[in-house]
């Protein structure tokens, strides 16, 4: 199966990888139903990048579920964390952002969904933890204008736009520079019901991945 | 030269006028006959049917697959055959319609004859002339029992509300009198004729390729206008805006069928021995040579096989010394660990490019998107975990991919020509 997928890590490499025209995530360890809906929506252009999309065209949904069973099952080392360059308040309002929310504002806590670890959980919600700050900013902004979407109710959009920039700065600057706890796995399970309904959460899943 | 010194009567001048009216009169009377004969005659001559389900809609399933209309009729993650997928053209966008039985949006109030005669005479049921990127001139050869069963086909799908978007063309295409010059021009009603010197395989796979196939809608190139010189040409052409090159079907140094089992295995599974189907070929096996018969695959490639010719040997380009040591060095670092330090591939994964035909070609605008966007196979019955080729957009510049495609063009007895940077800067898609 890796040899398969040469076509995906020749951008993304073991640990994600920036380039000229932006930065292809870490797909390594991602919770498949996670990858699983990120394939399938760049394949129907509801994120928009030609590359990608063009890449997908010609596969089935089956495929997809098999590529991203397999990129979920590997287990690669992280990246040290980023060291933060914001000011103590504004990394301490980041954090509390990240693990209370602002209820004044209805936006809930991240760890509400990403799990306690912000690992993320299974099936489909992916990590908040190992990302850089760069591409944290660019999801949320992307996020804010539409130009990503998740599947319906798109819950990410409804958060993203109840933040205020600052606050995207300050989650972004503080979740970057957290190192990455041991396991580096995704949560089984949440302890509680998450706080807004989300399209993409559990995920929709293909048919089972055959074993590889 | 003042209208006075050429007419210099008023008797003159009034002549003329008539004259010129007179003339007017009989091109648009000749252009409207040319529009308008054979409309709704269904003057069919019996195609050969093949081993095909027994039921009108079922029937029509297939012949669907074999047209490929889902491919057109279905914006991208939008509902099948609801519409709103736009066909790029040079002269601007135009979008296929809603083929579902909704009575507003769709083809719930047209009849059999209506819509045989859109697909025979590129006519829609209000009497509107439709644009070409339909490709109805390929289309007009389905017989009208082929398009009874489509439209029942059609009708059978659950009816969709989706309204049908606007083209967006520039003027003067947009207008629809421009379009009756073109048909006038480009455009005449007619039938695959069957050919009694030739066998009933033989037939069966001129119509699928002249008609419902309409591969000559890529695979041939078009005049400024956007014609080609005859439907039945499929002699290569560079695909409009896409840039893609769709290869010669008739030259055995391009896509020429010598083999008839490996264009089957091509067109069923998308990959053969030695190649593999991309770009807009990919979605032509993913959508719809993948689901046909092995008879109607057979008697495509018999059909096929008895238009391909050699052509005269082209000149040998010379090898271009100064680009050799860079061009193997970047093949080394990039591409030997798949395609083989020798260029010999591996049968059925990575396609050779030693002696390679899609190597060779004249233009090297497919191996430039190849190298850019990377790829997979389509995903087919017969092959339905493809391996995949990274993209190189982000890795190469427009040099270094100059100088690879050169190096591989010209080695191992492969004798094209250069690529420079700009005809990698002039294929390359957006990027």
């Amino acid at each position: 199966m890796a040899q398969r997928v040469l076509a995906c890590t020749g951008c993304h490499g073991p640990q994600g990888r920036a380039a000229s025209d932006g930065y292809y995530p870490r797909i390594a360890g991602k919770p498949a139903g996670y990858l699983y809906n990120q394939l399938r929506n760049f394949r129907l252009g509801q994120r928009h990048y030609g590359l990608m999309t063009q890449l997908l065209a010609p596969l089935s949904d089956g495929y997809l579920d098999e590529i991203a069973h397999h990129f979920a099952s590997l287990e690669i080392a992280y990246p040290a964390p980023q060291p933060a360059t914001a000011s103590p308040a504004e990394l301490r309002r980041g954090e509390a952002l990240v693990r209370d929310g602002d209820p004044t504002r209805q936006i809930p806590a991240c760890a509400s969904c990403h799990g306690a670890r912000l690992m993320g959980v299974l099936p489909a919600v992916p990590a908040v933890i190992g990302l850089p700050r760069d591409y944290l900013n660019a999801q949320l902004g992307a996020w804010r204008t539409g130009n990503r979407q998740a599947q319906a109710p798109d819950c990410m959009a409804e958060i993203a736009k109840r933040l205020a920039t600052t606050d995207v700065f300050a989650v972004s600057q503080w979740l970057a520079a957290q190192p990455v706890p041991q396991p580096a796995r995704p949560d089984p399970s949440l302890p509680a019901a998450p706080p807004l309904r989300c399209g993409s959460m559990p995920a929709k899943s293909g048919p089972a991945a055959p074993g590889q | 030269m003042s209208l006075a010194m050429a007419f210099p009567t008023t008797r003159g001048l009034r002549q003329a006028l008539i004259s010129l009216i007179v003339l007017a009169l009989g091109l648009g009377s000749g252009v409207w006959w040319l529009n308008v004969r054979d409309d709704g005659v269904a003057t069919d001559t019996a195609a050969t049917p093949s081993s095909n389900p027994s039921t009108l809609a079922q029937r029509g399933a297939y012949l669907a697959r074999a047209g490929n209309c889902e491919g057109c009729h279905t914006a991208p993650g939008g509902v099948a055959y609801a519409g709103g997928r736009g066909v790029p053209t040079p002269f601007g966008t135009v979008y296929a319609s809603n083929l579902t039985p909704d009575a507003v949006h769709g083809l719930g109030g047209w009849s059999a004859e209506q819509f045989w005669r859109a697909l025979h005479n590129g006519r829609s049921r209000d009497g509107r002339l439709l644009y070409p990127a339909f490709p109805y001139p390929n289309f007009t050869r389905i017989t009208r029992a082929d398009s009874d069963a489509l439209f029942a086909y059609l009708g059978s799908l659950p009816a969709i509300a989706q309204a049908n978007r606007a083209h967006e063309l520039r003027f003067p295409f947009n207008l629809q009198v421009t379009l009756a010059l073109w048909r006038a021009l480009y455009f005449r009603p007619a039938q695959t004729p069957h050919d009694a010197t030739r066998s009933e395989q033989w037939n069966r796979g001129a119509y699928l390729v002249e008609a419902l196939g309409h591969c000559n809608a890529c695979h041939a190139s078009r005049n400024a206008l956007g014609a080609s010189a005859s439907t039945l040409d499929l002699a290569g052409g560079l695909i409009p805006v896409q840039n893609w090159y769709a290869p010669s079907l008739t030259s055995l140094d391009e896509a020429g069928v010598s083999d008839a089992d490996s264009a089957i295995r091509l067109l069923r599974d998308g990959v053969c021995a030695d190649a593999a189907v991309s770009g807009p070929m990919s979605e032509v096996v993913a959508g719809s040579t993948q689901y046909l018969l092995p008879d109607d695959l057979q008697s495509m490639a018999v059909y096929l096989q008895t238009l391909a010719v050699g052509s005269p040997k082209r000149a040998q380009p010379a090898r271009e010394a100064a680009s050799t040591l860079a061009g193997s060095k970047l093949y080394e670092d990039h591409c030997a660990g798949c395609h083989g330090i020798d260029g010999e591939g591996v049968r059925g994964v990575y396609p050779p490019l030693a002696g390679s035909r899609t190597v060779t070609l004249q233009t090297p605008a497919n191996l430039v998107h190849v190298v850019h966007e990377g790829g997979f196979p389509p995903v087919t019955a017969g092959n339905p975990r493809p391996f995949g080729m990274p993209p190189f957009a982000t890795v190469l510049n427009d040099d270094d991919v100059a100088q690879v495609l050169t190096w591989i063009r010209q080695n191992w007895g492969n004798r094209a020509s250069a690529v420079t940077a700009l005809d990698v800067r002039r294929y390359a898609g957006k990027r």
